[in-house]
């Protein structure tokens, strides 16, 4: 399997402290992964500096075939190369409505004059419509973002995600804040997203990342721990000592 | 996909067109050159000259009020715009004065001599006979029109790029802002920058060419000139922030990281709508000023555009005819409580005088109108038509998971 990303050893410290320590990790085309690891291990920095927001010290983030560097790109570029970002609190633009949430998303010409001339179409209208019904917001299209419920305007980010057709997700903490049905629902999705798409799923919560039935990756203080199936990583004894022991 | 046509959305746009239509059909009926003459040209200047400061408050809300950057240097691109058309108006007409009192010579001037002359005449008050660099346009119309939009416009797009692509945010872009229009004033200030110094640029009322046109009908085409630009720029600008642009700009008004995700390239948009911004500024500066008759660089001292700050947030931000309702009502009740025409209200030991205390009325409304009413005098059509922001008690008070909510907070 060729790799979509592919993070080669990596560092980066915040004034003295290493948050990243020479990770190294790699995705597939069409994978669905999951990131574990306590508090402070670096999972959100890992998204960070994939995504544009941290620089690291040292090392190289590599990207499709032919490979190239993400590091000299800003995070709109690489948003632009099909890297979606997901937030953990949900962030929708709350005074414009769900309709235009998602036509904001819709993969289309980026630059300012580009957008100024972009006009709606019966496509794109269809499309956001599709979008709205498969996320559950099919009734609220037309209400302000910022009148939705915690978990619709988790839905409308994911939505907007979708839009975006990127080719990895990047997902943070997708079942925070969700009762047992929407987090069902969310596993549902995310396996169904990962057959087309790279998918990298960081989460604290163990059944969740059960059901996602997937490869894991644990990370601790900045570095990759163990790696593979749930059970194999929660038999790994520097994984139980750090992690699941206490 | 059939869609409505861009006026019938937007509905507002045809209500601002159909009311500066009536004004500007009711001040020319009441003007002294075209009707009854009930209106003094003074007072059609005052109006013209209110549009044109209406007009710069369109371009105020356009940075801050969609885009989110509190702009405290704006009228300096107003004033730069009154500057470039005031160096064509001076140099013209007093080219034409030397032209007239040289051709008393027995022998015709040659071209060195007569701008030798202007020279003379125009920077004599600052100790110089030389024509400084700034000024080598100066003899022509077309090429200082095309200077009012270039000059304004590169300075924005040259501040923009640095200040946005360091991500300068917030209370220090508007710090950076009010430097740029401070130190554009401090220099216009010295006699030696080639714009006169502190004496400015004056009898910019005299329009060369038209010296047989009385003032009283140069008023009222500078009024229609000013009413027509205002209505050209606003429909210009309510194209700009409706339809997607305008989400995008909102967007990045409200959370500029969140839009970076999303592909767009934020510093573009922003540099987009502050250039043209500048430039919407700089023609209501180029129309403004020679309503006024002179220019100087007290104009550009950061209070002008904290003035203009004021009057959007007052009218109302986010709106585009928020903008020109605080514009219009707040300067022309400034200039009717500083006029002295305004009575003082008697105390018993003191005696309210407005020239002193209208300041100090402006300030405590402008703190009022923060408090208590966000959205400004605009926020009153919203409601009546119904627009209410979301009321979502309940919600969390913290960022935190654990954060108390407002119901709990309350028991």
């Amino acid at each position: 399997m060729s790799a979509l990303l592919e993070v080669d050893s990596i560092s980066v410290s915040f004034d003295g402290f290493k948050a990243i320590n020479n990770l190294s990790f790699n995705i597939g085309e069409a994978e669905l992964r999951a990131v574990i690891g306590p508090n402070g291990a670096g999972k959100t920095t890992f998204m960070d500096i994939v995504t544009g927001k941290t620089r690291p010290d040292s090392g190289d983030v590599k990207w499709g075939t032919p490979p190239k560097s993400l590091l000299r790109m800003n995070e709109a570029q690489i948003a632009r190369e099909g890297v979606g970002r997901k937030f953990q609190r949900p962030t929708v633009f709350e005074d414009q409505t769900v309709a235009e949430n998602l036509t904001m998303a819709l993969k289309a010409g980026r630059n300012p004059f580009a957008v100024l001339g972009w006009r709606p179409s019966r496509a794109s209208a269809d499309r956001v419509a599709d979008l709205a019904s498969e996320v559950g917001l099919a009734a609220q299209v037309a209400r302000k973002a910022g009148e939705l419920s915690h978990g619709q305007k988790q839905w409308l980010e994911i939505g907007m995600l979708l839009a975006q057709e990127p080719r990895l997700l990047l997902v943070d903490e997708p079942a925070a804040g969700m009762t047992l049905a929407e987090r069902e629902q969310t596993t549902a999705l995310l396996v169904r997203l990962a057959r087309t798409r790279a998918v990298v799923v960081v989460e604290h919560d163990m059944d969740f990342v059960r059901r996602l039935n997937c490869k894991v990756t644990v990370l601790h203080q900045g570095s990759v721990l163990a790696e593979g199936s749930l059970d194999h990583v929660t038999r790994n004894p520097d994984v139980i000592e750090v992690y699941l022991g206490r | 996909m059939t869609r409505q046509p861009f006026i019938l959305r937007n509905p507002s746009i045809l209500v601002v067109l159909a009311l500066l239509a009536v004004f500007t059909v009711t001040v020319t009926a009441l003007s002294q050159a075209y009707g009854s003459g009930t209106v003094p040209t003074s007072t059609v200047k005052v109006l013209g000259k209110t549009l044109c400061l209406a007009l710069a408050a369109v371009a105020m809300d356009l940075v801050w009020g969609y885009l989110g950057i509190l702009s405290l240097g704006q009228m300096a691109f107003f004033a730069l715009g009154g500057y470039l058309i005031g160096q064509w108006l001076m140099y013209a007409r007093t080219e034409g004065i030397v032209a007239a009192s040289l051709a008393q010579n027995p022998i015709p001037p040659t071209p060195a001599e007569l701008q030798e002359g202007v020279a003379n005449q125009i920077f004599g008050v600052v100790g110089s006979s030389d024509l400084p660099l700034a000024w080598s346009f100066a003899h022509s119309l077309p090429l200082q029109l095309l200077l009012v939009l270039a000059v304004p416009g590169l300075l924005a797009l040259a501040f923009g790029w640095l200040a946005f692509r360091s991500r300068v945010n917030g209370v220090y872009l508007s710090i950076l802002t009010q430097a740029m229009t401070l130190a554009l004033a401090l220099w216009l200030f010295q006699n030696d920058s080639g714009f006169r110094g502190n004496n400015g640029l004056s009898g910019l009322q005299n329009i060369p060419g038209l010296e047989a046109v009385d003032q009283a009908t140069l008023s009222v085409w500078f009024f229609w000139a000013s009413a027509l630009a205002l209505a050209l720029a606003y429909v210009l600008a309510a194209w700009v922030v409706s339809g997607k642009f305008g989400s995008v700009v909102r967007a990045i008004r409200d959370d500029e990281t969140r839009v970076r995700f999303l592909g767009y390239p934020v510093e573009g948009f922003k540099l987009v709508v502050f250039t043209l911004a500048a430039m919407i500024t700089a023609i209501a500066g180029a129309l403004y000023y020679p309503q006024a008759g002179i220019i100087n660089p007290a104009e550009l001292m950061p209070i002008a555009s904290i003035y203009l700050a004021v009057w959007v947030a007052i009218g109302g931000r986010g709106r585009l005819y928020g903008a020109i309702i605080g514009a219009v009502v707040v300067s022309l009740l400034s200039s009717w409580f500083t006029g002295g025409r305004a009575p003082s209200i008697h105390l018993p030991g003191y005696t309210v005088n407005w020239v002193d205390w209208w300041q100090v009325a402006l300030g405590i409304s402008f703190v009022l109108v923060t408090l208590f009413a966000p959205k400004g005098i605009a926020g009153i059509f919203d409601r009546l038509s119904g627009i209410l922001p979301p009321q979502r008690h309940g919600r969390d008070l913290g960022p935190d998971q654990g954060a108390l909510q407002e119901q709990e907070a309350k028991a």
